[in-house]
């Protein structure tokens, strides 16, 4: 089946996990689960969109400019969502402030141009780059479930932890709303992932 | 092959630099008024969050300050040069709301002749902007005063870059709360600010002063220094509504 090639970035190929790439906005926008959601997206957007212009032009862009060329769509990219974000999400835009732009500079996104758009038809390559973003984006779901329910005792900004438990002593983990908290979350899913897949072990 | 000559590589950096501004300059023309309108109501927002009205929703915030608030604009004199209240100008021709506090305070600062804005909420509560440096960035916000020229009402402080727990703790409720019912004018009605201090500190009166954050020193001198140079050049206007 065609379709299962495309879904490795979602579990066995999941950039973050297993490529570990674009850790550094992984860490920093997961406070909270709304912002990291609407990253996640736009890194999807940004990421489908460059993989697919790339492969058009793929036969066309001089090779000795090619990094030059594939910065300028990226960027142009990326500047559309944050005004697109600025303008229809404005809370959420201030809440990403500047990680929307440094999109530029996530990994993810040149690396699949690199891999995969340079060298495929446009379809399948606008298809590997949304699976790698939403592969992004569903690490940022998980992690920033865990550090907004611990650290806030809120989901999706809404409460969850009841008052009672306060009431009784039941404290928020402050450490859970700063970055290193994160890291390890991170650190625990790339554990758990490798444990289920034995393949994904290294000497 | 052609794609490795100069000619082929300068065309084509061309035409799609070409392509992308146009995309580009289309895409930032078209969202610029949704852009400004959200900044507008950000401020609009802030101004009633000062006065009292906490949470209010976006759409609505718009509606509930055109309903309340009048906006004045004074002279160096502490004079009413300009009022504005639902949509009709019942002095002069500025409205406040347009005013850039951050030039008329560059403009104050170098002795040249300003305008300073004002917003009246209910007619009983003065929102007026302070604009500060911290440690970081800068820091701006707006203080709420009573019809007694004198009493804080609430605050509305906001930052671009101060560290979050530290100095960016200013917009938090707990800070903030302090500035509450504090004074601006001793009892000789002399102006004295409101000081941010040392917690514990004993040689000022605490009805003037409120706790520093600790930790962020930097950061609570840069809101002394806001609120006292800001304030000042409002002190001619106050001295109206001082008993």
């Amino acid at each position: 089946m065609q379709l299962k090639k495309y879904l490795g970035p979602l579990n066995k190929e999941n950039p973050i996990l297993v490529q570990v790439l674009g850790v550094c906005s992984a860490l920093a926008v997961t406070a909270q689960m709304k912002p990291a959601v609407v990253m996640g997206i736009s890194v999807a957007v940004v990421c489908g969109f460059s993989n697919l212009i790339l492969s058009l032009l793929r036969n066309t862009i001089p090779p000795r400019i090619r990094i030059i060329v594939q910065l300028v769509i990226v960027a142009a990219l990326v500047i559309i969502v944050d005004q697109f974000l600025q303008a229809y999400f404005y809370d959420i835009s201030k809440m990403l402030s500047v990680f929307v732009s440094l999109i530029i500079t996530n990994c993810i996104v040149m690396g699949r141009i690199e891999a995969f758009a340079l060298s495929h038809k446009p379809i399948p390559s606008f298809i590997d780059g949304l699976a790698n973003g939403i592969g992004y984006g569903l690490v940022l779901l998980i992690v920033s479930f865990f550090r907004e329910l611990l650290g806030a005792g809120t989901l999706w900004n809404c409460q969850v932890i009841p008052e009672s438990f306060y009431s009784n002593g039941y404290l928020n983990n402050g450490l859970m709303v700063l970055p290193p908290m994160a890291l390890i979350i991170i650190g625990v899913i790339i554990w758990i992932q490798r444990s289920a897949h034995k393949e994904l072990q290294e000497e | 092959m052609k794609q490795y000559s100069n000619r082929y590589i300068f065309i084509y950096v061309t035409v799609l630099a070409l392509i992308v501004a146009t995309v580009l300059s289309t895409v930032v023309n078209r969202l610029k008024p949704l852009q400004d309108y959200n900044k507008e109501t950000e401020k609009i927002q802030q101004i009633l969050s000062a006065a009292g009205y906490d949470g209010i929703d976006r759409k609505e915030a718009q509606k509930l300050f055109s309903e309340i608030s009048e906006e004045l604009v004074i002279d160096k004199t502490g004079a009413v040069i300009s009022r504005y209240g639902s949509g009709t100008f019942s002095e002069g021709d500025i409205r406040a709301f347009d005013i850039d506090d951050k030039t008329e305070y560059i403009k104050a600062k170098n002795g040249e002749d300003y305008h300073l804005p004002i917003f009246a909420v209910n007619n009983n509560i003065f929102v007026v902007p302070v604009r500060g440096k911290g440690l970081w960035g800068p820091i701006w916000g707006y203080i709420a005063v009573a019809d007694d020229g004198k009493t804080i009402v609430g605050t509305a402080f906001s930052h671009d870059s101060e560290t979050p727990g530290l100095g960016g703790e200013i917009s938090s409720d707990k800070f903030q709360s302090g500035f509450k019912g504090k004074e601006l004018f001793d009892r000789n009605n002399n102006f004295v600010s409101v000081k941010v201090i040392k917690a514990g500190a004993t040689n000022i009166d605490p009805q003037y002063a409120v706790d520093a954050i600790s930790g962020a020193t930097s950061t609570s001198k840069g809101v002394d220094d806001m609120l006292r140079t800001c304030l000042e050049l409002y002190v001619p206007f106050f001295r109206n509504y001082l008993k």
